[in-house]
């Protein structure tokens, strides 16, 4: 099935918006949060309408209302991810958090001074600083599998890690800045080989092409609404029921709590073990309505409409020799096209480009350590996604031939 | 917008005045904007009389850090340590002459903060010094 392109974008209403004007937004800057369409923001604003009130405690309709809300959006992620229960499926403030969550819990109650944690080089922020705060705190040890010069992870290296036996290893499913697909298969079934649980950071694939959790078999995955159509604020930290259920609370409060005396309590069972406090309900609500939206579109259409423009954009942007394009090949990426213009600071280029209504990100991305590796101070991102197209790339070439005009 | 890249920036960016590292130097420092990578390092030196007399920045980062650094150093020259410590962000958008979001004042605020880290001997450059 192939997007219908003009109706998608007729569905996002921002997108019609002028940055200037006479001069209409192109946006590039989906891998730092997407846009949202017209049915979850509707989603959100009708649960405000007319549901609003709090999960899980009263007994009047808006509560009941409002609670079945909220879990038929757990049901409905559960799903999308083939999850074999919404026990798998915990309400996060995000990827971050997510990730956090596993480094306070599961990683204390397992993990011990000396034991091996292997991560990538092309790690986001989100998947380091936890490890390193437990490097400080517990003496585990970190190691890295490299990229190679393509910016694919060195799976030799990768394999000469996990014969030393990690306890745990942690990688981005597709990378924020290079866009390379990790083979995540294959290596969660190495590392499960040795017995090493594993966690996927996928708040760059789940937006973007079919995830199936029985198919990677991770132990953990952890993803975020905003990047795939739903609201800031929530995410989803997934795990294996039986991992779950062994680990101790994250943070103590309200609704984590079967039962609390003056000086003890028993957590509640899964998955509101995990979920401390009021969450976010309106958000969870959105979210559902954004997992309906990609379920109707259907993830391998969004997949193979974002495949032909980074395809088109990164066989453009070859043709100047000016302009550094970072990352793999088109078959290992996702729709994340990172670049270098010889002699102009990304900065630089992203202002002149907004000027043209054409939104990048520019800096590190998040992810620090890949751009020393890369040896680049920064970078210039443009990222794509379901409503994205060609023209907007021949807006964006258009804008990188004046930027070089003006400043190289 | 375009604005932000007037020619004079431009031409302060592509051909700066003052590039370069002084041997010797009465005042020396460096800092960097985190959020870009942008980094100055300034060297100054002062005649007898308590003004400056030369001045130069090394670095790299976006054209606004860059040509205002340089804007700053031609600025200062003849001037005495209480000049500097009197400028502040105004001074800079001055030299400019150009309007700054937020994003991009700490860009253009970089080499002042700088210089006037190394004027007060400080042992670390602090936003306050450019409020």
């Amino acid at each position: 099935m192939e997007l219908d392109t003009a109706a998608i974008r007729s569905q996002f209403p921002i997108l019609t918006r002028e940055v200037r004007p006479g001069v209409p937004l192109v946006y590039m800057d989906s891998a730092a949060t997407s846009q949202k369409p017209r049915a979850v923001i509707a989603a959100m604003d009708g649960f405000y309408e007319r549901t609003n009130a709090n999960i899980h405690r009263g007994v009047h309709t808006l509560a009941e209302e409002a609670t079945a809300l909220y879990e038929s959006a757990r049901e409905r992620i559960a799903r999308f991810i083939g999850a074999a229960s919404t026990r798998e499926v915990v309400f996060t403030r995000g990827t971050t958090e997510s990730i956090n969550l596993v480094a306070h819990t599961w990683a204390r109650a397992n993990l011990k001074a000396g034991d091996l944690v292997v991560l990538t080089e092309m790690e986001h922020h989100s998947n380091l600083v936890p490890w390193h705060m437990l490097v400080s705190e517990m003496g585990v040890q970190l190691e890295f599998v490299p990229i190679t010069p393509e910016g694919l992870l060195d799976l030799e290296a990768y394999r000469t890690l996990l014969s030393r036996n990690p306890k745990l290893v942690a990688f981005v499913h597709a990378s924020n800045v290079l866009g390379t697909i990790n083979p995540a298969v294959e290596m969660i079934r190495l590392a499960h080989q040795v017995g090493a649980v594993t966690l996927v950071d996928a708040a760059q694939s789940a937006p973007h092409f079919p995830l199936s959790v029985s198919e990677i078999q991770a132990d953990f995955i952890a993803f975020s609404a905003h990047k795939m159509c739903g609201p800031t604020g929530i995410g989803v930290l997934y795990g294996k029921e039986d991992l779950l259920e062994g680990m101790p609370p994250f943070l103590g409060g309200g609704d984590m709590i079967r039962e609390v005396k003056l000086r003890s309590f028993r957590a509640n069972s899964l998955p509101h073990k995990f979920e401390a406090g009021t969450p976010a309900i309106a958000e969870a609500v959105g979210f559902g309505a954004a997992i309906d939206y990609l379920s109707s579109l259907g993830m391998a259409a969004v997949e193979k409409h974002e495949r032909d423009i980074v395809n088109y954009a990164l066989e453009r942007l070859a043709s100047f020799e000016w302009l550094r394009v970072l990352g793999p090949a088109a078959k290992y990426r996702s729709g994340v096209v990172a670049f270098a213009m010889d002699g102009v600071h990304p900065h630089d280029v992203a202002q002149l480009l907004d000027s043209r209504g054409i939104a990048v990100r520019a800096g590190h991305h998040c992810a620090q350590p890949l751009h020393e590796r890369l040896n680049l101070p920064a970078s210039t991102r443009a990222s794509f996604y379901l409503y994205s197209t060609r023209s907007e790339v021949d807006a964006l070439v258009a804008g990188l031939q004046h930027v070089h005009r003006l400043m190289a | 917008m375009d604005d932000l890249y007037r020619e004079a920036i431009i031409e302060h960016y592509k051909n700066p005045l003052h590039r370069g590292r002084l041997d010797p130097h009465d005042i020396s420092f460096a800092d960097s904007n985190p959020l870009c990578g942008d980094h100055i390092q300034i060297d100054v030196r002062v005649d007898g009389s308590g003004r400056i007399s030369a001045a130069a920045f090394d670095g790299h980062g976006c054209a606004i850090s860059q040509a205002s650094a340089d804007l700053l150093l031609d600025s200062v020259l003849g001037k005495t340590l209480d000049d500097v410590k009197s400028m502040g962000r105004q001074y800079i958008l001055d030299l400019l002459g150009i309007e700054l979001g937020p994003v991009r004042l700490k860009c253009a605020l970089l080499g002042l903060k700088v210089l006037k880290a190394g004027v007060y001997g400080l042992g670390e450059a602090s936003d306050a010094l450019v409020e």
